[in-house]
C-alpha cells in the first residue's frame, strides 16, 4: 500500500453539486438542481475566463431572440470517475440540444455563455464556435458526448 | 417542403437552397440557406461541439 498526493475525484464531482463550502454563502434553500441558461454573443463582444456573470451587453438581439438565451436542459447529474490512484475525472454536460428557435440574428455571433440563472446569473463557462448568423431560422447547438474526455465541462486532476 | 422565410411560409421548390459544412477540432457545423431572387430569406445553423473546457485540480505538495 502507499499514499498517493492527489485531489479526490468524489470531490470534484462534489463542486459540481455544491457539496463543500469554502467561504460564506451562498445558502441553498433546496437541493434540487438549479436553472442553467446559454446566451449568445456577438463575435465584437470580449466574453472569456474574466466573465463572472451574465451580461446583455453585446448579447445577440433579433426576432424571436430573448434576452437572456434559453434555458439549458439538465436531465442527467454529473458524473466522475477515477483513472489511477491520482488521476480522476467529474464531468457535466447538458442532456440535449440548446435550440434557439424561429430567430433572426443578423448580427455575427461566435460563443455562448452558460450561466446560472438560479444564483445571480453567475458565469459558468463559454463556448465558442465559428461566426454564424441566422435568418427566419433555427440555430442549435449539439452538446459533445458526455465522457470524461468530451463533456462540456470536465474538472480533472492527474 | 415548406420553408419558414423573411417573406412566410414557402415552397422550397420556389427557392434557391445553399448547404455548407465546416469541421475542425472545436466543431462540426452544418448550415442552409434559401434565397428568392438574390436575397436570403432563411439560414439555419447546427453546431456540434465536440468537447468542452476542463479544469485541471492539484492537491499541493509539502
Amino acid at each position: 500500500m502507499a499514499n498517493t498526493q492527489s485531489m479526490c475525484t468524489t470531490f470534484m464531482g462534489e463542486l459540481l453539486t455544491s457539496t463543500h463550502n469554502f467561504g460564506v454563502a451562498p445558502v441553498r434553500a433546496t437541493s434540487a438542481a438549479d436553472t442553467f441558461k446559454g446566451a449568445l454573443y456577438l463575435t465584437t463582444a470580449t466574453v472569456d475566463a474574466n466573465t463572472s456573470v451574465y451580461s446583455a451587453t453585446n448579447e445577440v438581439t433579433g426576432s424571436g431572440y430573448t434576452a437572456g438565451g434559453v434555458a439549458v436542459t439538465n436531465g442527467t447529474v454529473p458524473a466522475q470517475t477515477n483513472t489511477s490512484a491520482i488521476a480522476g475525472v467529474a464531468y457535466w454536460t447538458p442532456s440535449a440540444s440548446i435550440t434557439y428557435t424561429s430567430v433572426t440574428l443578423a448580427t455575427a455571433f461566435d460563443c455562448v455563455l452558460i450561466y446560472n440563472s438560479t444564483q445571480s446569473n453567475k458565469a459558468v463557462s463559454v463556448h465558442t464556435f465559428g461566426s454564424q448568423t441566422v435568418t427566419s431560422g433555427t440555430f442549435t447547438l449539439t452538446m459533445p458526448a458526455n465522457t470524461t474526455t468530451t463533456a462540456l465541462l470536465r474538472l480533472t486532476t492527474s | 417542403m415548406i420553408v419558414t422565410t423573411t417573406k412566410g411560409d414557402m415552397d422550397d421548390s420556389l427557392l434557391e437552397k445553399r448547404e455548407g459544412s465546416l469541421d475542425n477540432e472545436i466543431e462540426s457545423t452544418t448550415w442552409v440557406e434559401y434565397w428568392l431572387e438574390g436575397e436570403l430569406v432563411h439560414r439555419s445553423a447546427h453546431v456540434t461541439l465536440k468537447t468542452g473546457p476542463s479544469l485541471f485540480a492539484e492537491a499541493a505538495e509539502f
